[in-house]
C-alpha cells in the first residue's frame, strides 16, 4: 500500500489553504517577534535598573522552555484568568513573543557591535539619546543582523506547525486532519513537508544571498 | 495533587532518555554528515548535502509525524519512543552537521597547509589534526544542540510518548489543576536546560586549546607585577 | 607659570575667585580607575582663546581631561567648569551624576576624536548636518549651507556625497572636524588627531588644525605626540605625567628649556626618534 497519486493531487487544495494559513501566522508572528524583541534589546541594553534585569530573564526564560508547553499554557491557563483569544490569535501571540525572546538576543550583538566611538561621537555633539538610538545606532545595528533575522523568520514558519496543537488550523492541521479522516497518512504528511520545504529552502538562500550582499559594504 | 508527583517523574526519565538518545543519533548524524559535506568524494558529498537541507528544510513536527504515522505506509511500523529518538535525533543532527563542517573547515587553511608540507594524506590530516582542533570550538554549540533537542522533546506528547509534557496533560485531563501542573513543568524544563547550558560551559573551559594548566598559570602569578590598565 | 626647579610636580595655584572667569576651569579633580590614580587632584584652567596643548606619555591622563570635559567620563570629585557653567560638580563619596546644568555646559565643547567616528552609513553633508539639524534645530537648508562651507573650507567640498569608507583617513579626519565646528563650539577638543593616520596623510589634518589655530579665537585644547605642530600653534604647553601637572609654559620654555627631569627625559625619548 505505498503513493495514491489521485488522493495525493485531491487533497492539494486542502493542504494549500492549510498553507496559507502557516503563511499567515508566520508573518504577523514574525511582525511580533521583530518589535517586542526590539523593545526588550533596547531596555536590556540600556541597563535600566529592575526593567532590564526583569526582561533578561524573561529571554532566558523562554528561550530555556518549549514552544509547545508555552502554547499550552496560553491556551489552557489564560482562560481561567479571563483572557480568552480565538487559538489562531493565541497561537500568533505565543509564538511571536517566544521569537522575540530570539530577536532580541540578536539585536543585542547586533547593538553590542556598533563601535563605542559612534557612541562617543553622539555625545560630543550633544545629540540626544533617542537620536542617537534611532539615526547612528540602530541604523548600524540592524543592517548587519538582517541575514539572522531572515534565518529567525525561515525557522518560525517550520516551528508554526506546532501550533495545530492548541487547534490553529494551518497546515499540520490540515494534514493530519486529512489523514485521520481517510485513515491515510502517508501523502498529506509528505505533501505537507514537501510545501514546508518548497518555501524554506529557496527563502534560505535568499537569507545567504542577502548575507553576502550586505557584508562587504563596511 | 500528590498523585501527579510521581507520574510527572516517570514523565521527567522519559524526557531524558529521549534527550540523550536524541543526542547521541545527533552526534552520529551531524559527524557523519558534517564529515561527508566536506568530503571530495561527489557521492559522498551530495548525499550528505541532500539530506541535511531536507531535514532542515522541513518542520521538525512533520518529519515526527511521518515517521510515526506515515512509514507504516511501508510497511514499517516504528515504535513512538523509536519515531521520537530518531526524528530528534536526525534533524538536530542535519543542523549539528552544519557546525561539524563549519568548524573543520574554517580551521583548514593553515593546518591543511602544515599537513600537506609533512605529507600526511588527507584522512590522515582530518583524523589527529583538523578533528581533534575541531571539538573544542564545536562544544559550545553543541551544548546549544543538546538543548534544543530538550526543547523539542516535549513534541513527542504528540505522538503518544509519555515524556513530561504527555504526563502534564493527563494530569490536566484526569485531575483538573491546570494551571499549575503546566507551569511546573515550565519551571522543570527551565532548570533542566540550564544545567545543560552549565554543564556545557563547564567542557568548553575544561577542553579549551588555550587552556594552560593549573601549575602553570600559578608560577606565572606569582611571578606577575604590575598594576592594573586603565586609560591614558 | 614660574617653573619650579625642585623635583615636585607643579600644581596650578588654587583658583583665586577675583580673577576673570576662564571659559575651561578644574577644581580638585580626582579620578580613579581601580587602584590607577588617573588624575590626581587636578588644578587647571584655560583661557578664553587659548590654544594648549597638552603633551606627555601614555598612561598619564592627559585624554581622561578631554573625556571629562566632553563628559565620556565623569569625574570622581571636583568641579569642572565650562564658559562659566557648572560641567561637572562631584563631591567627594557621591555618583556623579547629569544635570541640566551638565547638557548646557557641554554645548559649548566640541571634540576631534583619534579613530574620527564618523558615521558611516550617511554621507560627509549628512555627518556635518546631522546635529545643528536635530539639536540646534536649525533650518536644513541653513545648516547644508554652514556645512557645504565648513566642508569647503577644510578642502573637502568635492565630497559632499561620498560616505566615510570611501575616504582616506586623513579625509576623514577633516570632515569630522567640520562636524565638530558646526554645533560652533566656544571649545574644541583634539585628541591625538593624528594618531591613528598614515604619515602622509598627518599634514593635511594638522593643515586645518593650524588655520583654526591661527585665524578664529576658539579655545583648543589639544593632546598630541605632534611635539613641533604643539610648539608651532600653542599659547602654552603642559607636561602631563601620572595624573598631575608636571610643568606648563610658553612652548618655547618648555621645548627648549624644560625645567622637570621628567620633563626632559620624556622630551629626550619622543624628539630623538
Amino acid at each position: 500500500m505505498t503513493w495514491d497519486n489521485s488522493y495525493a493531487l485531491s487533497i492539494l487544495p486542502d493542504l494549500f489553504s492549510g498553507l496559507w494559513v502557516t503563511i499567515q501566522v508566520t508573518l504577523a508572528g514574525i511582525l511580533i517577534a521583530l518589535v517586542v524583541g526590539l523593545v526588550v534589546a533596547v531596555i536590556r541594553y540600556s541597563r535600566i535598573p529592575l526593567v532590564s534585569n526583569i526582561f533578561g530573564f524573561y529571554v532566558q526564560f523562554i528561550r530555556g522552555t518549549p514552544l509547545l508547553v508555552q502554547a499550552y499554557i496560553a491556551f489552557f491557563v489564560l482562560p481561567s484568568y479571563g483572557l480568552s483569544f480565538s487559538a489562531l490569535a493565541t497561537g500568533i501571540v505565543v509564538i511571536g513573543l517566544n521569537y522575540s525572546a530570539y530577536t532580541a538576543e540578536v539585536y543585542r550583538s547586533g547593538i553590542a557591535d556598533v563601535d563605542t566611538g559612534q557612541w562617543e561621537a553622539a555625545t560630543a555633539l550633544s545629540l540626544p539619546l533617542g537620536r542617537t538610538w534611532t539615526r547612528i545606532v540602530l541604523p548600524q545595528a540592524l543592517r548587519s543582523v538582517v541575514p539572522l533575522l531572515g534565518n529567525y523568520l525561515i525557522q518560525m514558519f517550520k516551528d508554526s506547525a506546532v501550533l495545530f496543537a492548541i487547534t490553529v488550523y494551518e497546515l499540520m492541521g490540515h494534514a493530519l486532519a486529512l489523514g485521520s479522516s481517510s485513515y491515510r497518512y502517508l501523502e498529506p504528511l509528505t505533501i505537507a513537508g514537501l510545501l514546508f520545504f518548497l518555501v524554506s529552502y529557496p527563502s534560505s538562500h535568499l537569507v545567504r544571498i542577502l548575507e553576502r550582499r550586505l557584508a562587504p559594504s563596511r | 495533587m500528590s498523585y501527579a508527583v510521581p507520574l510527572l517523574f516517570r514523565g521527567l526519565l522519559v524526557t531524558l532518555l529521549v534527550t540523550v538518545l536524541g543526542t547521541i543519533v545527533a552526534a552520529v548524524t551531524a559527524f557523519t554528515a558534517g564529515l561527508g559535506r566536506l568530503s571530495q568524494h561527489k557521492f559522498l558529498r551530495w548525499p550528505a548535502g541532500i539530506f541535511v537541507e531536507v531535514f532542515r528544510g522541513t518542520s521538525l513536527v512533520v518529519q515526527l509525524f511521518w515517521l510515526f504515522f506515515a512509514l507504516p505506509a511501508f510497511g514499517i511500523q516504528l515504535a513512538p519512543l523509536t519515531a521520537a529518538v530518531l526524528a530528534l535525533g536526525l534533524n538536530e543532527g542535519a543542523y549539528a552537521a552544519e557546525i561539524v563542517r563549519g568548524t573543520i573547515s574554517s580551521r583548514a587553511a593553515g593546518q591543511n597547509e602544515a599537513c600537506v608540507a609533512l605529507g600526511m594524506a588527507r584522512a590522515l590530516r582530518l583524523r589527529r589534526v583538523l578533528i581533534p582542533q575541531s571539538i573544542p570550538a564545536m562544544l559550545p554549540p553543541f551544548g546549544n544542540v543538546m538543548v534544543d533537542l530538550l526543547k523539542n522533546t516535549s513534541l513527542v506528547s504528540l505522538v503518544t510518548v509519555s515524556d513530561l509534557t504527555f504526563r502534564a496533560g493527563f494530569v490536566r485531563n484526569a485531575m483538573g489543576h491546570t494551571t499549575a501542573v503546566y507551569l511546573i513543568i515550565l519551571v522543570i524544563y527551565f532548570v533542566l536546560s540550564q544545567v545543560i547550558s552549565a554543564f556545557s560551559k563547564w567542557m568548553e573551559r575544561r577542553f579549551a586549546l588555550d587552556r594552560v594548566p593549573r601549575s602553570v598559570t600559578k608560577a606565572a602569578r606569582m611571578q606577575a607585577v604590575g598594576s592594573g590598565g586603565g586609560p591614558t | 607659570m614660574p617653573p619650579h626647579a625642585d623635583s615636585s610636580p607643579t600644581q596650578v595655584p588654587a583658583r583665586d575667585p577675583d580673577r576673570p572667569r576662564d571659559m575651561i576651569s578644574f577644581d580638585g579633580v580626582s579620578k580613579s580607575w581601580g587602584e590607577n590614580k588617573v588624575l590626581r587632584s587636578l588644578n587647571f584652567e584655560v583661557g578664553a582663546g587659548e590654544k594648549v596643548s597638552i603633551i606627555g606619555p601614555s598612561g598619564s591622563g592627559k585624554t581622561t581631561i578631554l573625556r571629562i570635559l566632553m563628559t565620556l567620563e565623569t569625574p570622581d570629585q571636583g568641579l569642572v567648569t565650562v564658559n562659566g557653567g557648572t560641567l561637572w560638580d562631584v563631591k567627594s563619596g557621591t555618583k556623579p551624576k547629569e544635570t541640566k546644568q551638565t547638557i548646557a555646559a557641554r554645548r559649548n565643547v566640541g571634540m576631534v576624536f583619534q579613530q574620527f567616528n564618523l558615521f558611516p552609513h550617511m554621507t560627509t553633508l549628512q555627518n556635518v548636518i546631522e546635529a545643528p539639524v536635530h539639536v540646534l534645530k536649525m533650518d536644513k537648508e541653513e545648516a547644508t549651507a554652514r556645512a557645504v562651507d565648513l566642508l569647503e573650507m577644510v578642502g573637502l567640498s568635492k565630497h559632499l556625497s561620498h560616505k566615510p569608507p570611501q575616504l582616506s583617513g586623513g579625509q576623514q579626519q577633516r570632515v569630522a572636524i567640520a562636524r565638530a565646528l558646526a554645533m560652533r563650539p566656544k571649545v574644541m577638543l583634539f585628541d591625538e588627531p593624528t594618531s591613528a593616520l598614515d604619515p602622509e596623510l598627518i599634514g593635511e589634518v594638522l593643515g586645518v588644525i593650524r588655520e583654526l589655530a591661527h585665524s578664529t579665537d576658539m579655545t583648543m585644547l589639544m593632546v598630541t605626540h605632534e611635539m613641533r605642530f604643539a610648539e608651532e600653534i600653542s599659547d602654552r604647553v603642559v607636561m602631563f605625567d601620572s595624573g598631575v601637572v608636571v610643568e606648563q609654559g610658553a612652548p618655547s620654555e618648555i621645548f627648549k628649556n624644560p625645567t622637570h627631569e621628567r620633563t626632559r627625559k620624556f622630551l629626550r625619548a619622543v624628539l630623538e626618534r
